[in-house]
């Protein structure tokens, strides 16, 4: 979260070829040395790997089906009344009566295909447009970075707000490509500048006048060496994109079929009651941070490993 | 160096012609749209076509195009269909503007308030419990979802509390004279104090919800330069000549940090729209962004299609201003 | 600023404990004007009340919305107005009419010594003045947008285009109008009473070009009369629109000629998220707000507000569309989806308290409704038992609900929908969920007929069973496109006949067996119920009574 935007793009682009030449120790291995000591990074790891192992057996962890309405006997809209805690329910139920605690356990998991979705869709059109950029150079590439610019000044989840609203029909899918499409040009801008920053370097140099042709050179050498920085934007992007989710659906502009749940929704649909039923929002919304706050210190753990600041 | 501002102007000229016509026509393709919102419940098939022609929504794209570009030219965008039915869409604008400008600013206020002294000393203890915690803070305040962060501020200052206003930018029944469209600043001007004094409560709230991101933002980068410079010879020069820490905290540190940082604010402020977007809609606040939340959900497109516009063209301008001064400092991108 | 407030809300919550609430909900109902309002009620005064939208305009001839017609109710009288907290209409600014015996012929008594706002007389010549200018719209003036009332109850214009039920008014005598009708209707003289048909002033609406409407662009751009100077006879005079602060200020108007108001000031506050509103009336930041969501109700009774329900002139149904789907023209399939319902635990768990189940199309209230219609209650097993006889398995259908709304009728339309598609699911009907926001392609694909399947409802404007049954089924291309099916021609003929009946208890009579069949015979949809929408004051607001119309009036309130 440091520096402009776009600074910090460089700067972690820049990363990339900022190679200790002689330690003999690979960067990878020095980077995974100095974050086993990092609490930061441990924090974040376990909660990311507690976030991941839930929503990916939550399907059996849930002791109810999530879309089923057992409990639609006891709400009451009018007197306000949802399905308190009960045996079997340790967490009631919610205004339509489904087992609240499955909801969120079951709700892992689309919040995780939503920061995954969205990094991976981020990623590609990143990946399209900034090795188009950083390969080819000249007016491709001055075109490219004008548009990635562009959309780079506009905060991203106005951006994402702007291109949900554009879908006819919300749905998971809007959501995703609307939270995706923001980070397009962050990844692109990302892997431009690394491959920039690895043209004058000795490992590309040598493939080049060893007659490795131009291809070969961007997908064998310069793409593995920008793994980095990629991975480092990745694990940032999870964060923003199950926020800015969150954000889309409070706007309405949410998936607005709530028989598969996910965090996001379920917060931006809950507001309203937040202040009777605040456990409604409060879960969600606590499971939300906790999944982000863990992306974000994996994130700025590696950033800083891979910093060559650090490294001296 | 003429030549290459009044290129990227031409170039800006173009990119906002082609921006609004895809718009245009992609709010034009959506379903639902102007008709259903004029007619409502009442519509039958036979109501709705003869509206569509009496609108002219029936003719070619580029013909509806051109006629709302005539217009535009003159200043007329149309009339607002959800966010204000009756105003037009830059009356819309430019009375919600002045609102978004005055949040943004108190939000900026707070953060910078808060954010430069809390990173200067969670520098100087660096890796102290201050500095720990601070940082974790700032990294939760960013993990929050902000309009979350809103409703909590208001539930518990607004509604249980009941200290500041929970929604609106002033009282009603309040007879506030309207010079600037700023209420603040016209109750001052005006020497109305309740009315300047009420504004500004209602302001509180919004702001403080807004103000955590660039807070956290800011006091990452105080902290971060603030180290930095820490860490520069001249300061450790300066320690080992035996100045006192008041002494070296003042003279050098903070000044030589300070410029990161006032980027970093400048760039803040215009990233405060996306935020405002929720904080507006929460507190029921009539600024540029509760009218971009209500337009979509409206489906106001005059409205929506001048915001978006006027905001692509602040970020186009933007750019084109920070590349001119990169330029104006170096002399070699001119010749590119 | 920020001590009064707090102490505002402490008198407020004492208040609300000592229990002087003389609003008493439900029998509200029933009272007559006078009733609540005799009391102590202290005169002065400001009273904030929250809206949901900003008006479209000030002249309530041109609109169509709620939020403007909640304001101009409160400036603008009509010849015939509406006892409060009921449908039923009563003289308002015409003392008593008469109908000539072929029903055509209308003549209005008015009453004296009213004055509009602006000090000018309102006599027959400003009556016929009023209906002459609805008459003649040209041009963007006779778009249903625009006009949308006077084409849906009157028709068409003086240009001739289309038929008009309206023929002339002339002016008998300074306090006598009358007017003439081209056909008989039930709708007169009730449909004088819509806030559309208010009478404003001729000389302001000449003045500030009143007429001067015109279509740009994607909507419509309306002269000053109708956004700054709206003119009326009623309690309240317009001030002014504040769109920077998103509020609308009406203040007393000291010349009325009935009982004056009691407020100083009436304020209308703009906001549009819901849990904003209610957290502003909370936080004392506004006295009172419309349609609180049904869900809140009991927290602000128990936080020491006045929940005050209106009596349920709407209705909520599940249409079934019989062009698209073969099998949902069987009548026994539409009927084994009726049973499959379980209305009653629909209403009451998603509903407000005094919901009821509907058992027809029209709420009691109404002339015409009959208990003796077909009745069916929740029962599964002859739902799959009537499917079966149909020869109907595997059911599949196109179920569409509105998403981005909350309508009076259907508060929370995806709770509504979760309920009965899980109810279809038992009897063997699968339901394919298509959602799309209100506006933005939910009334067009209805329009166009696309669902199978679709929640919708009503909310009535006056007393007369046409305003319901004619906006169902009046034409055979409706929603539903009951046309598709062989008797759907037949009902629309059957309800234009009763619409024009001059003899009232023959019409009731006709209405009522068109109820009957449409039960047992047609069952073009599954009605399911009738659900009151409320409003919310903090204890200090006193003599508001609700309407089943919306029409409440502020004169008579007062904020002690």
């Amino acid at each position: 979260m440091t520096g402009t935007k776009k600074q910090r793009i460089d700067a972690l682009a820049e990363s990339t070829v900022d190679k200790p030449e002689d330690s003999g120790v690979s960067l990878a291995a020095s980077a995974w040395r100095r974050l086993r000591r990092n609490p930061a990074f441990l924090v974040g790891a376990v909660i990311t790997v507690l976030f991941v192992a839930v929503a990916l057996i939550s399907p059996w962890l849930a002791p109810h089906d999530p879309a089923a309405r057992d409990l639609a006997d006891q709400v009451v809209k009018a007197r306000n009344e949802i399905p308190p805690a009960q045996p079997g329910h340790p967490l009631g139920g919610d205004p339509q009566g489904r087992d609240f605690l499955s909801r969120l356990l079951v709700g892992s998991q689309q919040t995780l295909m939503v920061g995954v979705f969205a990094t991976l869709i981020g990623l590609a059109g990143g990946l399209v447009l900034g090795t188009l950029a950083g390969a080819l150079g000249g007016w491709v590439d001055s075109v490219v970075m004008r548009a990635v610019d562009v959309m780079l000044s506009v905060p991203s989840l106005l951006l994402a707000v702007s291109i949900s609203a554009l879908f006819a029909r919300p749905s998971q899918f809007t959501v995703i490509i609307a939270v995706a499409i923001v980070q397009i040009p962050i990844f692109a801008r990302l892997l431009r500048g690394s491959m920039l920053a690895q043209r004058g370097s000795d490992h590309v140099l040598a493939a080049r006048s060893l007659g490795v042709r131009p291809g070969a050179i961007v997908f064998r050498h310069m793409l593995p060496n920008s793994l980095g920085p990629v991975i480092v934007q990745a694990t940032l992007v999870l964060a923003t994109s199950i926020i800015d989710a969150a954000a889309l659906s409070f706007l309405g502009l949410g998936n607005p079929d709530d028989s598969v749940p996910e965090w996001g929704q379920m917060l931006g649909g809950s507001q309203q009651v937040i202040d009777s039923h605040p456990a409604l929002s409060f879960w969600p919304a606590g499971c939300i941070i906790v999944v982000a706050l863990g992306f974000t210190l994996i994130g700025e753990s590696l950033r800083d490993a891979l910093d060559p600041k650090n490294r001296r | 160096m003429l030549r290459y501002v009044v290129r990227r102007l031409l170039q800006l000229v173009v990119v906002i012609l082609v921006l609004s016509l895809l718009l245009f026509a992609w709010l034009r393709s959506l379903p639902g749209g102007p008709v259903s919102a004029l007619l409502g419940e009442r519509a039958t098939e036979e109501s709705r076509r003869a509206l569509t022609a009496q609108l002219g929504l029936d003719q070619p794209i580029f013909v509806q195009y051109f006629r709302f570009l005539g217009r535009a030219l003159s200043g007329d965008f149309g009339n607002s269909t959800g966010v204000a039915p009756g105003s037009t869409a830059m009356e819309v604008f430019s009375q919600r503007f002045p609102a978004t400008i005055e949040l943004s600013v108190l939000a900026i206020i707070i953060a910078v308030l808060l954010g430069i002294p809390l990173g200067y000393l969670a520098a100087r203890r660096r890796g102290g419990w201050f500095d720990n915690l601070s940082v974790i803070g700032s990294l939760i305040g960013v993990a929050v979802p902000v309009f979350f962060l809103a409703f909590l501020l208001k539930y518990l200052f607004a509604v249980q509390l009941g200290w500041l206003p929970s929604a609106g930018r002033q009282t009603s029944g309040i007879d506030a004279t309207r010079v600037t469209g700023f209420f603040v600043l016209d109750g001052i001007m005006t020497q109305e104090w309740d009315a300047a004094l009420d504004a500004l409560l209602h302001l509180i709230l919004p702001a403080m919800a807004l103000a955590t991101i660039p807070f956290a933002v800011i006091f990452r980068i105080t902290r971060a330069a603030v180290l930095d410079v820490l860490d520069e010879d001249y300061v450790r020069t300066a320690e080992s000549k035996g100045l006192t820490t008041p002494v070296v905290r003042r003279r050098h540190v903070l000044r030589n940090a300070m410029l990161p940082v006032v980027t970093t604010i400048g760039l803040q402020t215009g990233a405060l729209l996306a935020g405002a977007v929720l904080t507006e809609r929460v507190f029921g606040y009539p600024g540029v962004g509760e009218a971009l939340a209500i337009g979509f959900e409206r489906r106001d497109y005059p409205v929506l299609q001048l915001l978006i516009i006027i905001a692509a063209m602040v970020y186009v301008l933007v750019n084109l201003l920070v590349d001119v001064s990169y330029a104006l400092i170096d002399p070699r991108i001119r010749t590119r | 600023m920020v001590h009064s407030r707090t102490t505002q809300r402490r008198r407020a919550v004492i208040l609300g404990l000592v229990g002087v609430v003389s609003l008493s909900l439900s029998a509200c109902a029933q009272s007559q004007r006078g009733t609540d309002n005799s009391g102590s009620g202290a005169v002065g005064g400001t009273l904030t009340f929250g809206a949901a939208g900003a008006p479209k305009l000030f002249d309530p001839f041109y609109a169509t919305d709620g939020e403007t017609f909640r304001i101009s109710r409160q400036i603008f009288e009509g010849l015939v107005g509406f006892k409060p907290g009921t449908a039923e209409a009563e003289p308002r600014l015409a003392e008593r009419w008469e109908q000539s015996p072929d029903g055509k012929t209308w003549t209005f008594s008015l009453r004296e010594g009213v004055k509009f706002h602006d000090g000018t007389d309102f006599n027959a010549e400003a009556v016929c003045f009023n209906f002459n200018r609805w008459y003649s719209q040209t041009g963007a003036g006779q778009s249903e947008a625009v006009s949308q009332y006077w084409t849906d109850n009157f028709g068409g214009f003086s240009d001739g285009a289309k038929p008009s039920l309206f023929k002339s008014c002339t002016v008998k005598d300074a306090k006598t109008a009358v007017v003439e009708l081209t056909d008989t209707t039930s709708k007169f003289p009730d449909v004088l009473g819509l806030p559309s048909f208010s009478m404003q002033s001729p000389t302001a609406l000449q003045k500030y070009d009143a007429n001067n409407v015109q279509a740009q662009g994607d909507s419509f751009a309306f002269p000053e009369y109708a956004t700054k100077y709206p003119t009326g006879t009623g309690p309240f005079k317009f001030v002014k629109y504040d769109t920077a602060n998103n509020t609308v200020e009406l203040e007393r108007y000291n010349d009325y000629a009935g009982e004056k108001a009691k407020l100083d000031k009436l304020i209308f506050k703009i906001i549009p998220d819901e849990t904003a509103r209610k957290q502003a009336l909370q936080s004392g930041d506004i006295d009172g707000y419309d349609f609180p969501a049904p869900a809140d109700w009991a927290q602000l009774e128990k936080d020491g507000f006045n929940v005050a329900v209106r009596p349920a002139f709407n209705l909520f149904y599940v249409g079934l569309n019989q062009r698209n789907n073969a099998a949902l023209r069987d009548l026994r399939v539409r009927q084994a989806i009726m049973y499959g319902i379980d209305r009653e635990k629909l209403v009451k768990s998603q509903l407000p308290e005094n919901a009821k189940v509907a058992d027809e199309f029209l709420p009691d209230t109404v002339d015409g409704y009959t208990p003796d219609v077909q009745k069916y209650t929740y029962d599964p097993e002859k739902a799959k038992a009537l499917l079966a006889e149909a020869g109907v398995s595997n059911l599949q259908l196109n179920c569409y609900w509105p998403s981005e709304v909350t309508r009076p009728y259907m508060p929370n339309p995806k709770d509504l929908y979760g309920a009965i598609a899980a109810d279809l699911d038992k009897i063997g009907v699968k339901c394919n969920a298509v959602t799309k926001p209100w506006n933005g392609g939910y009334i067009e694909d209805l329009d166009q007929g696309k669902t199978d399947l679709f929640l919708f409802g009503w909310t009535g404007d006056y007393n007369v069973a046409d305003n319901f049954l004619g906006q169902f089924f009046g034409s055979p291309t409706n929603r539903i496109n009951t046309g598709a099916s062989p008797w759907g021609q037949q009902l629309s003929d059957d309800l234009h006949a009763a619409s024009i009946e001059p003899d009232k208890a023959r019409r009731i009579e006709m209405y009522k067996d068109i109820n009957k069949r449409i039960m047992s015979e047609y069952l073009p949809a599954v009605p399911i119920s009738h659900s009151p929408p409320a409003l919310v004051f903090n204890s200090k607001v006193k003599g508001v009574v609700p309407s089943p119309l919306t029409d409440e009036k502020f004169a008579p309130v007062s904020k002690g």
